[in-house]
């Protein structure tokens, strides 16, 4: 943690509200994220832990709340800064690869993408960059020029984590990053995520059902029910002595498993 | 549509924005010159709008009411609705395809031009003050009295990588090109080279990217600085775009694979130019060929000012 900015979180959410009509996507949700921590918010589908993502990277606009990014409320961004800020200090990790890639290109175009969209014009660098990152995620050099469609899917998640954290974001959200695949295919990429987010001291807010997935990476827990925050704390404290009798359930419901 | 307002409000700046520049043989502009050459008022007037907005927004694509014209999509329905809406009696149209006066496509609509319009025709550029092309910039260069009309199949470059209408537009707006430039890395990437060399993206006056329509790339560098008024008409996707004169247009690239604005390595076998596109023909079954110009009047001008090419003796003999 030396080094980071220890005296403003790197973002804080207050108040965060999201309606569907009369239904509750998410109320009142407020949390900071500090230089370097991972959150990870866990729950059932329908918890509401998926409308909290999509509105903090701004995919959805909350109908109430802050999110403030270094202390400035991203929401009275302009499109242009928000979608600049999108393509810079933050990164997008969808659960299908296919929302997160461009399929028709290649590999080698998938990661150069954001370079090039921050202004990077050396294809050579563009290229040497590009087999830089294939090389951290685990994908050959010679895959390069393969298009994404030719990858299995752990490959092709690698892929997207690469072409995400190409222009080294400072903050990356994960929606259920281990989604659809196969659980041995699960495990290595959860070790890879685990070293990048290390390595890289990233900031991250990852989403998930899986307690395994927020075991091995999360920092702290958030645990979300019907819209509400109902638990949160540290991860051990939390998955080893749940307090809210829903993070019991959740907690007991995995050990059956 | 709103109702027709009366001319004197609309009509003067329009036309001076339509046609800027010296022309010797305009005459002043009448009401009834405004119904001319097939298009109604309405139209007319509509598509005049669209062309002025193009042309103060350099590269952006401006959206108008394409209209069905008398001939398939294919022949450049937004090319001739462009036309209609700038000529004037005065006018001499040339129209050529692929450099060529005399292919079914040009001449289908330099008769429909003669026939709607009645204005006079011409295959000589120098002698045009209104030229539809379709892929290809003449070889002799424009002037200031002159109007380049493009046909465009495709008027979104990003169309290629991202299909979501909605999408490009907002790229556009917020000037998030580095789209283009993947497209131009995948070339390199599967070529060695960036291999586009039809509707190569340009970026005009530093701000828009626009498709130049299908011209080679050879013809890129005519659309900068060019003293005469370029403008583009796509008929099936309804959109109109321009580049002013004296513009600045730059051709995307990367910094270790410039632009390069190639041509065939040969002379015209028939005047030997060496500085004009050419098309390679077939001449027999066994595989012989020859280049010669594809702009067909820059070719038959040189060789009747006695240039010769290659082949030109064996025709004489
Ligand atoms: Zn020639």
């Amino acid at each position: 943690m030396d080094g980071a900015n220890l005296t403003m979180p790197l973002l804080s959410v207050q108040r965060l509200t999201k309606r569907y009509g009369p239904r509750i996507g998410c109320a009142e949700v407020a949390f900071d994220l500090w230089p370097g921590e991972v959150l990870g918010i866990v729950g059932e589908s329908g918890s509401g832990k998926s409308t909290l993502l999509s509105c903090l990277a701004g995919l959805q606009r909350p109908d109430e709340g802050a999110i403030l990014w270094e202390g400035r409320d991203v929401l009275g961004f302009s499109e242009a800064e928000r979608r600049r800020l999108l393509r810079g200090d933050w990164a997008y990790v969808h659960q299908n690869p296919r929302d997160g890639l461009r399929m028709g290109v290649s590999a080698g175009g998938n990661v150069g993408e954001r370079l090039m969209a921050v202004g990077q014009r050396h294809y050579g660098a563009i290229r040497d960059t590009a087999t830089d990152w294939l090389g951290r995620v685990e994908i050959a050099a010679e895959r390069i020029d393969d298009r994404p469609s030719a990858f299995s899917g752990g490959m092709q998640q690698r892929l997207q984590i690469a072409r995400n954290l190409v222009t080294g974001p400072r903050l990356v959200f994960m929606d259920e990053p281990t989604g659809g695949l196969d659980v041995s295919v699960q495990a290595r990429l959860l070790d890879l995520l685990r070293g990048l987010v290390r390595d890289l001291g990233l900031s991250v807010v990852i989403v998930t059902h899986d307690l395994a997935v927020v075991r091995l990476l999360a920092d702290r827990l958030m645990v979300m029910k019907s819209g509400h925050v109902v638990e949160t704390g540290l991860t051990d404290q939390v998955l080893d002595d749940p307090q809210h009798a829903y993070t019991q359930l959740l907690v007991s419901s995995v050990l059956q498993v | 549509m709103s109702a027709p307002r009366t001319p004197s409000r609309a009509m003067p700046p329009q036309d001076r924005a339509a046609r800027p520049g010296n022309r010797p043989d305009r005459k002043g502009t009448a009401v009834s010159d405004y119904n001319f050459a097939y298009l109604d008022e309405q139209t007319k007037r509509m598509i005049r709008r669209a062309l002025l907005k193009a042309l103060a927004v350099p590269g952006y694509q401006v959206p108008f009411a394409s209209r069905e014209m008398p001939m398939p999509y294919g022949w450049g329905t937004g090319g001739v609705q462009v036309t209609a809406a700038c000529l004037t009696p005065g006018d001499r149209l040339k129209v050529i395809d692929q450099g060529a006066d005399d292919t079914t496509n040009a001449v289908s609509i330099r008769r429909f031009f003669q026939r709607t319009a009645g204005v006079a025709v011409t295959e000589r550029t120098a002698d045009a003050t209104v030229i539809q092309t379709r892929h290809r910039i003449p070889e002799q260069p424009l002037t200031e009295a002159q109007i380049l009309v493009y046909q465009v199949p495709i008027p979104e470059p990003l169309r290629f990588l991202e299909p979501r209408e909605t999408e490009t537009r907002k790229m556009h707006e917020l000037e998030e090109y580095g789209l283009m430039h993947v497209k131009l890395y995948e070339d390199i990437a599967r070529h060695g080279e960036i291999a586009t060399s039809y509707a190569y993206p340009v970026k005009v006056e530093g701000r828009y990217v626009m498709d130049p329509s299908p011209i080679p790339k050879f013809d890129n560098p005519k659309l900068a600085d060019n003293p005469a008024i370029q403008l583009f008409g796509a008929g099936r996707e309804s959109r109109i775009y321009a580049v002013p004169p004296y513009s600045q247009v730059v051709s995307l690239d990367f910094e270790d694979h410039p632009f390069v604005a190639s041509k065939a390595d040969h002379d015209c076998d028939l005047c030997g130019a060496s500085e004009s596109y050419l098309d390679e023909v077939i001449t027999d079954d066994r595989g012989s060929r020859m280049f010669v110009c594809s702009d067909t009047d820059f070719c038959n001008a040189r060789q009747a000012a006695g240039h010769r090419g290659r082949l030109s003796a064996q025709e004489v003999a």
